[in-house]
């Protein structure tokens, strides 16, 4: 028999990340040019990475149908293997080829964009692998506490039709809202829309 | 220690009190309407995918990305306000310490003006003040930064509602689903308790943890105030032994 401790703090609650959020998480994109040379996440690989090079895509839209212009979306992968990438030893500067992590702004209209590689399979709780996909994050004035999704990969229909936690959607519709279709190309993209809101809702998860 | 029998479920994180953050909707704070999830979150236990995390290195940050009065100022200028130290410690919810964890922080200038395209209140601009900053938690959990005090503003939403003086966190921990943003005020300001977006935290009990307090014992005399502000992110549950906490 396992005893658990209880936890003796409470987690901080969140607050909603604002309609300046794009300050302190992507300065450079809007203009705070001089601090940091590169706003965090923006490239996840360099030329080393082993994988598939493909490009997420898509618009963040609210409840009434508008692009959501003043997000920031953080994405979370494995690598082409299937493997997290390990912990950064503390004072390590080292760059490594794929870092797993990306951040990035919506645009404008609504559009965020992610260059990355497509991601191997992880084992899921049951022991089976699960389908290939990455982990979403997203923020933005509205928002009171960040919103975990995640992207799965229409080509993949084997993987999700089998896969832990999309069959833990009832209504298989929902479960399309968080497969992206796939356009071919010079670097394939892989597009979805997140719907804050409405008839095409995303499923957003309690994690 | 009181425990609860939970075979198999070593190092998963504690379930995340929903009750205590704000909820998605909430009326008060009207940018929420069109932005809330009407359908209820999909309950779903940490896989690896989230129990996983990115982690950052010390070395990738600045000499002055810790401090908001000179990292955006030319020539050594420095921001104009009140100078203050903002410190903290990154817990979990086990009360142990956060190593080596990205912190990054934001806020208005000591007039309540953002340096941003969309801001809208005619507060003047700081031209040596960018807003932003970031620490790494040392291996106690301990980050701090210099900047100055951010001052109250105006913003669109009721008639005549204001913001308090804030600064925005935004915190990794070591696992993505322990990824937090918050809002840090400051203790004894009477406008935290007029403010729409704090009172979307439905209990004063959580409210009272974003209230950094004054720290004597910690300012820089003749030059800054101290402020203190910890940090809960989510725990993982371990096992008890030999009254020892294993593992994570």
């Amino acid at each position: 028999m396992k005893l658990h401790p209880v936890p003796v703090l409470k987690e901080s609650p969140s607050q909603t990340a604002g309609p300046y959020v794009h300050i302190g998480m992507t300065p450079n994109f809007c203009g705070i040019t001089g601090v940091i040379d590169a706003d965090p996440g923006i490239s996840m690989l360099t030329a080393d990475a082993e994988g598939e090079r493909i490009i997420i895509t898509g618009r963040v839209i609210d409840g009434a149908g508008t692009p959501v212009n003043d997000a920031v979306l953080e994405l979370w992968q494995a690598d082409s293997k299937g493997s997290f990438v390990a912990p950064m030893a503390p004072n390590s500067n080292s760059v490594p080829a794929f870092t797993g992590w990306g951040r990035q702004p919506t645009q404008p209209d609504g559009t965020y964009r992610f260059e990355t590689i497509k991601p191997g399979r992880v084992d899921g709780p049951d022991g089976r692998p699960m389908a290939p996909h990455v982990s979403l994050w997203i923020v933005a004035r509205g928002i009171n506490i960040g919103l975990q999704t995640r992207l799965y990969f229409a080509d993949e229909a084997e993987a999700n039709a089998a896969d832990f936690v999309l069959n833990k959607i009832m209504d298989p519709r929902r479960r399309e809202t968080l497969i992206a279709r796939r356009e071919e190309g010079p670097v394939p993209r892989y597009v979805l829309d997140i719907h804050l809101q409405g008839e095409r809702e995303t499923v957003f998860f309690d994690i | 220690m009181s425990g609860i029998i939970l075979p198999g479920a070593d190092g998963l994180l504690f379930q995340r009190d929903r009750d205590w953050h704000p909820p998605a909707d909430t009326p008060g704070y009207k940018s929420s309407t069109f932005r809330a999830p009407r359908h209820s979150l999909l309950a779903l236990g940490p896989t690896r995918s989230e129990m996983t995390g990115p982690t950052f290195g010390h070395e990738k940050l600045g000499e002055l990305d810790n401090d908001l009065i000179r990292n955006f100022s030319q020539d050594g200028n420095e921001a104009i306000g009140q100078r203050m130290i903002v410190y903290g410690q990154v817990l979990d919810e086990n009360a142990r310490p956060v190593p080596h964890t990205l912190v990054e922080y934001w806020q208005a200038n000591a007039g309540g003006r953002y340096r941003h395209k969309k801001e809208g209140y005619l507060a003047a601009l700081d031209p040596n003040f960018g807003g932003f900053g970031r620490s790494i938690t040392d291996e106690n959990g301990f980050y701090h930064f210099r900047t100055v005090k951010p001052g109250a503003y105006p913003w669109p939403n009721g008639g005549n509602d204001w913001r308090p003086a804030h600064i925005h966190f935004s915190v990794f921990g070591h696992a993505f689903a322990q990824r937090l943003i918050t809002q840090m005020y400051f203790e004894g300001d009477p406008m935290i308790w007029q403010c729409p977006i704090v009172a979307t935290i439905p209990d004063k009990a959580a409210i009272d943890q974003l209230i950094a307090r004054l720290d004597r014992h910690n300012t820089t005399p003749m030059d800054a105030l101290a402020y203190r502000f910890d940090i809960v992110l989510r725990g993982r549950r371990s096992t008890m032994f030999e009254n020892k906490l294993e593992g994570n």
